[in-house]
């Protein structure tokens, strides 16, 4: 494995890395903190905003980790590819399954909704139980 | 003779197509020894995993209503009584980064094939991987013992509907935020998850329905408040407050654990590399202690893994 680097350069790279991995951790805090409105009363960042901000920042700094510390930028195109490239079908991964979750979420409110609605409930006739879904009325109303 | 003749022809066209090119054996395209081709596979099969694990939180998460408030719920700090939120866990963090230098730096010597060199740095990484482990167990301890957190309790609940609190007598105090989390305390007990009441109002510790809070089976205390949120279905209801999300602390205790049995499991690799490098082995094979970096790989990962695990627990 060649770094391309004397062994100078290379230790002067590594605490560099240190700096810029601690820098980058310390704003993603402080984004935090004060986005939430922790540090400055009564100021907060659009939660969607900061969000974005911070999945971006952990990003590269998973970027920065994959490609000095662990040499994967000095590495042949096709090994890095090969490892790199199937990453990439956690992608839709994360959005189905956010997607999915959401889903539940709604569908759950739609249900109290329904139940807060108090608007009665069909009475089941045990004697003469429905016998085709004709029969089977067209909305059907939660318990109250 | 002119079966012969062919056979031979396709044997020489067989070595002719066969010693053509880098796939053909003898040579290594990634320019990599099987070693460290493997290693970086079984990470991309183990990122899979914590990717499950991660989406899983997600996927639940977006599935509430309410979820804990991160710098809410991690805000205990060593030998402090304060609430420092993100403060320990941004010390944790800083932890593995320096030992992921340290890393760095004994793969660095190893190249020179400085045996010295190498063993320092591993024995430092070793160090920060210990102590990242001691801050798991004390966050873990915080959690469990002194606030109540289990795999199926979560006493991290959040407000979601407008009102106003109760005191212990039953009396209006305090409007309630909609969107904080607060921690519900048990009756008795020793940690700051434990509620004893004053001197003028011990606590009782017998379940049952007081006039300001119910205390369940669990010996939970749950505080009661008036419902006053406009257009809610139980407006002027009074109520008792709610556990958090059932599934955090199973995701919180999986996640964190197999993160840190990840670095537990990584201390033990580096514990015998360690060995290995002072007994000498790797001088014998003059490949640049190509063991130290491949464990280097594995150590960097637990560093990769909780930039994600750091993100989604504590950031969001």
């Amino acid at each position: 494995m060649g770094t391309g680097l004397t062994y100078e350069q290379g230790k002067r790279a590594a605490w560099r890395g240190f700096f810029l991995l601690l820098v980058v951790t310390l704003v993603e805090v402080v984004l935090a903190l004060v986005g939430k409105g922790i540090i400055i009363e009564g100021f907060t960042i659009n939660i969607w905003i900061l969000r974005v901000l911070m999945i971006v920042v952990s990003l590269y700094k998973a970027y920065y980790i994959v490609k000095e510390f662990m040499h994967m930028g000095y590495e042949v195109r096709s090994l890095a590819l090969s490892v790199l490239l199937p990453t990439l079908l956690l992608v839709w991964a994360v959005i189905a399954f956010l997607m999915e979750g959401n889903y539940w979420n709604n569908s759950r409110n739609y249900i109290k909704d329904q139940n807060n609605a108090k608007v009665g409930y069909i009475e089941m006739d045990y004697k003469h139980p429905i016998k085709n879904a004709e029969e089977i009325p067209n909305e059907i109303q939660f318990l109250g | 003779m002119a079966t012969e003749h062919v056979v031979d022809q396709v044997e020489e066209m067989a070595l002719n197509t066969v010693d053509d090119g880098p796939w053909s054996g003898g040579e290594s395209p990634m320019k990599a020894s099987y070693g460290k081709l493997m290693m970086w596979y079984f990470l991309l099969s183990d990122a899979f995993t914590f990717a499950g694990f991660l989406i899983a939180y997600g996927s639940l998460r977006f599935a509430m209503p309410s979820w804990p408030v991160p710098d809410f719920v991690f805000q205990s700090f060593p030998f402090l009584s304060g609430h420092y939120p993100l403060l320990f866990v941004t010390f944790m963090t800083f932890v593995l980064i320096v030992s992921s230098v340290t890393m760095v730096r004994s793969v660095q010597e190893g190249h020179r094939e400085n045996k010295n060199g190498a063993a320092y740095w591993l024995l430092l990484t070793i160090l920060g991987g210990a102590t990242f482990l001691g801050c798991q167990a004390f966050e873990w301890y915080t959690l469990i013992v002194k606030e109540n957190m289990t795999l199926t309790v979560d006493p991290f609940g959040t407000h979601t509907t407008e009102g106003i609190l109760l005191d212990h007598d039953g009396k209006e105090t305090e409007a309630i935020k909609v969107g904080e989390t607060y921690l519900l305390h048990k009756a008795g007990g020793h940690g700051h998850g434990d509620d004893h009441g004053s001197e003028a109002h011990p606590m009782p510790t017998t379940p049952g329905d007081y006039p300001g809070f119910v205390i369940d089976e669990g010996g939970f205390i749950l505080p009661k408040y008036k419902v006053t949120q406009e257009g809610h279905p139980d407006k002027g209801e009074i109520k008792t407050l709610e556990y958090g999300p059932k599934a955090f602390g199973a995701l919180f205790f999986f996640i964190t654990g197999f993160h840190g049995f990840h670095v537990f499991s990584g201390l033990v690799i580096l514990v015998i590399i360690l060995i290995n490098v002072m007994s000498g082995l790797y001088v014998e094979r003059k490949n640049g202690y190509e063991m130290v970096e491949k464990v280097g790989l594995y150590w960097h990962f637990v560093d990769l893994v909780w930039v994600f695990v750091f993100l989604v627990f504590y950031l969001l």
